[in-house]
C-alpha cells in the first residue's frame, strides 16, 4: 500500500527528471533561450530553434478554447439552471461517450469530416486557399475534444454555488438570466477560469488527433488556414529518426519537457483555484 | 429597458440552446462519418486474420494482429494499475482518512498526474527503455501504459470511495474490525460496481492511447507470443493506415477506426448499467 503511495507521489517528479537528465546533452551545447526563441529547426546541422512548434502550439490551444470555451460555458449554465433534469441525465452520457473516444477516432474524424470542410467551404466562402490540414483544422478537432472535459468540471462547478444566492436574486425582482449573468457567474468565475486552464493544459498535450489534421510543416505559421507543426505532433513524427542524428534524441526530449512545465504549471495553477473554491463554499 | 432585459434573456437562451445542440450534433456526426466509412469496408477477413503478404499494398489480411495486441496490452496494464491503485484508493479513504491535508494533498498530486499528456508519458518510457539497452516490446508498452493510467483508476475509485459514509466505518471500528478488513471486506464490497466502472474507464483510456504507445510497443504484422516482442495496436494500426497514399488501405483504417469505436462503445455501455448498479445499492447520507 505504501509502496503505491509513494511511486504515486514520486511520478510526477520522476518524470521531470528523467526528461531533464536526457535533454542537457543540449542544454549544454546551446542555451535555452535560443532554443526557445529561435525559428532555425534544421537537425542534421545541429540547430534546434522551437519557436516554429512553440508557436503552433499556441495558436492551436488558443483557437481551440476560443471556440471550446463559450460553447461549454453556455451549455453548462443551460443544463444547470435553465434545462428540465432530464436534459442532464440525457446529455451525461452524451459527455461520457464523448470523453471516452480515442484521439485518433477524433483525427479520423477530422480528416474525414473537418479537413474537407475547410478546404471545401470555409476557405473559400474567406477567399483563401488552402489544402485544409491547417492551424484551423487541428483548433476545431481540438474544440471538440475538450468540450467535454471543460464541461464536466463547468457542471460540477456550477452545482456548488449554493442556492441561497440565486434566491436572493430573484426575489429582489431580478430576471433568471440578469441572476445568472450578475451573481452566480461572478460567484462561479474562478472556478469558470480553472475550468479554461485545465482545459488549456489538456489540449497543449494532445498528439495523435492534432498530428493528423494539423498539416506538420516546420515553419512559423503565418495564418489560420497555413500548416502548422505543434510541440506533440514534433515528438511523435520524428521518434525513428532521432537515433541516427547527434542531439536530435536530446532536443526532442526537451521537446517533452517543455510540454510537461507548461502542462504542470497550468495544471497546478487551475486545481489550485479550484480547492481554494471548494473550501469557500 | 424592460423589454431590453427579456429580449437579452431570450437572446442567450437561443445560444445556449445552440451550444447544447452542437455538442450532441457533434457526438453523432463523428459517430455517423466513423460507420458510413468504415462500414462498406468492415469484413470477417478484417476481423480475422493477420496481415498477408502485399497488405499496405491492399491486398489480403486483417488487422487481428492490432486487435489482439491492443487487448493484450489493455489487459495487462489494467490489471497492474488495479494491483497498485486499489490499495492506494482504499488506503487514502480508510488508512488515512483522519488526515484530511495529507489526502488532499494526495488527490492534487493525482490531478495533477492525470493531466500530463500521453506523449510525455511516451517519451519517458522511450528515454528509461533506451537507458536500459531494451527494444520496443510489448512490456516496455504495458508499463508506460500502466503509469499513465494509475492516476485516472486512482482517482476514479476515491471519488467512489468518498461517498461512502462515515458511519460505516465508525460502526465497523466500534464492533473491532481493523483498518484492513474494513477497507478489504467492507468498503471493497460496499462500492463493488462503482469500482468495476473506474476500472472500466481506465480500461478505455489504456486501449485507445496511441501516443504512449507509439514509442515503447512499436509495431508488428505478427501476434506477440512473448513479452519482449514488438507489439501493434488498434490506434496505430489506424494511424499507419490512414497516412498510406492507396485508397483500399485507407478504407481499411476507417474500418479499424470503427472496430475501436464499438468496443469503446461497449466498455462504455458496460460502466453505465455498473454505474447504474452502483447508484442502486449506495448508501445514502
Amino acid at each position: 500500500m505504501i509502496i503505491g503511495l509513494v511511486i504515486v507521489i514520486l511520478l510526477p517528479f520522476i518524470l521531470g527528471i528523467g526528461l531533464y537528465i536526457k535533454s542537457i546533452l543540449l542544454l549544454e551545447d546551446q542555451s535555452l533561450f535560443q532554443l526557445l526563441f529561435s525559428g532555425d529547426w534544421r537537425p542534421l546541422s545541429g540547430k534546434f530553434g522551437f519557436l516554429p512548434f512553440i508557436i503552433s502550439s499556441v495558436w492551436v490551444t488558443t483557437i481551440a478554447l476560443m471556440i471550446a470555451g463559450p460553447i461549454c460555458l453556455l451549455t453548462a449554465v443551460h443544463l444547470t439552471q435553465y434545462a428540465k433534469p432530464w436534459v442532464l441525465k440525457l446529455m451525461q452520457p452524451v459527455i461520457d461517450i464523448l470523453a471516452g473516444i480515442p484521439s485518433v477516432i477524433f483525427g479520423v474524424w477530422g480528416i474525414l469530416v473537418i479537413v474537407p470542410f475547410i478546404s471545401d467551404y470555409l476557405a473559400p466562402f474567406l477567399g483563401k486557399q488552402t489544402s485544409g490540414y491547417s492551424i484551423i483544422a487541428g483548433a476545431i478537432v481540438l474544440a471538440v475534444m475538450v468540450i467535454p472535459f471543460i464541461l464536466n468540471i463547468l457542471i460540477e462547478v456550477f452545482k456548488t454555488l449554493p442556492d441561497e444566492l440565486k434566491e436572493a436574486s430573484l426575489s429582489l425582482g431580478a430576471t433568471k438570466w440578469q441572476t445568472i449573468k450578475l451573481v452566480l457567474l461572478r460567484k462561479a468565475f474562478p472556478g469558470v477560469i480553472s475550468a479554461f486552464g485545465l482545459g488549456v493544459s489538456r489540449a497543449f498535450g494532445e498528439t495523435i488527433a492534432v498530428l493528423m489534421v494539423v498539416g506538420n510543416v516546420a515553419s512559423i505559421p503565418k495564418g489560420l488556414f497555413q500548416p502548422g507543426y505543434p510541440l506533440p505532433a514534433l515528438i511523435a513524427n520524428n521518434y525513428g529518426e532521432m537515433l541516427s542524428i547527434p542531439l536530435y534524441d536530446s532536443a526532442l526530449m526537451l521537446a517533452a519537457l517543455v510540454l510537461f512545465v507548461v502542462v504542470m504549471l497550468f495544471n497546478m495553477g487551475s486545481r489550485f483555484a479550484i480547492s481554494r473554491l471548494e473550501e469557500k463554499v | 429597458m424592460r423589454k431590453f432585459r427579456h429580449i437579452e434573456e431570450k437572446f442567450f437562451r437561443v445560444l445556449m440552446f445552440l451550444s447544447t445542440s452542437i455538442i450532441v450534433i457533434s457526438l453523432s456526426v463523428i459517430i455517423f462519418s466513423i460507420l458510413h466509412k468504415g462500414l462498406p469496408s468492415l469484413s470477417w477477413e478484417m476481423i480475422s486474420q493477420t496481415p498477408k503478404g502485399g497488405f499496405y499494398f491492399g491486398k489480403e489480411g486483417g488487422i487481428l494482429n492490432a486487435i489482439v495486441g491492443s487487448l493484450y496490452l489493455a489487459i495487462a496494464s489494467t490489471i497492474l494499475a488495479l494491483i497498485i491503485g486499489l490499495p492506494v484508493a482504499l488506503m487514502m479513504n480508510v488508512h488515512l482518512v483522519k488526515y484530511k491535508k495529507l489526502v488532499d494533498s494526495i488527490r492534487f498530486f493525482l490531478d495533477l498526474l492525470w493531466g500530463v499528456p500521453s506523449i510525455v508519458y511516451g517519451a519517458f518510457g522511450f528515454s528509461v527503455m533506451i537507458y536500459f539497452g531494451l527494444k520496443t516490446s510489448l512490456l516496455a508498452g504495458i508499463l508506460t501504459v500502466t503509469l499513465f493510467i494509475i492516476p485516472i483508476m486512482v482517482r476514479a475509485m476515491d471519488e467512489v470511495l468518498k461517498t461512502i459514509p462515515r458511519g460505516l466505518m465508525e460502526t465497523a471500528m466500534s464492533l473491532g474490525s481493523t483498518s484492513s478488513e474494513i477497507s478489504y471486506r467492507i468498503y471493497l464490497r460496499q462500492v463493488i460496481s462503482g469500482l468495476i466502472t473506474a476500472v472500466l474507464l481506465s480500461f478505455g483510456r489504456a486501449i485507445g492511447d496511441a501516443a504512449s504507445v507509439l514509442f515503447t510497443t512499436g509495431y508488428t504484422d505478427h501476434i506477440p507470443t512473448a513479452l519482449n516482442q514488438p507489439t501493434a495496436t488498434l490506434p496505430l494500426a489506424i494511424f499507419f493506415q490512414l497516412s498510406s497514399p492507396i485508397p483500399e488501405v485507407q478504407n481499411r483504417a476507417y474500418a479499424s477506426a470503427l472496430i475501436l469505436t464499438i468496443i469503446i462503445l461497449f466498455i462504455s455501455i458496460l460502466s453505465r448499467i455498473f454505474s447504474q448498479k452502483y447508484q442502486k445499492n449506495r448508501i445514502k447520507n
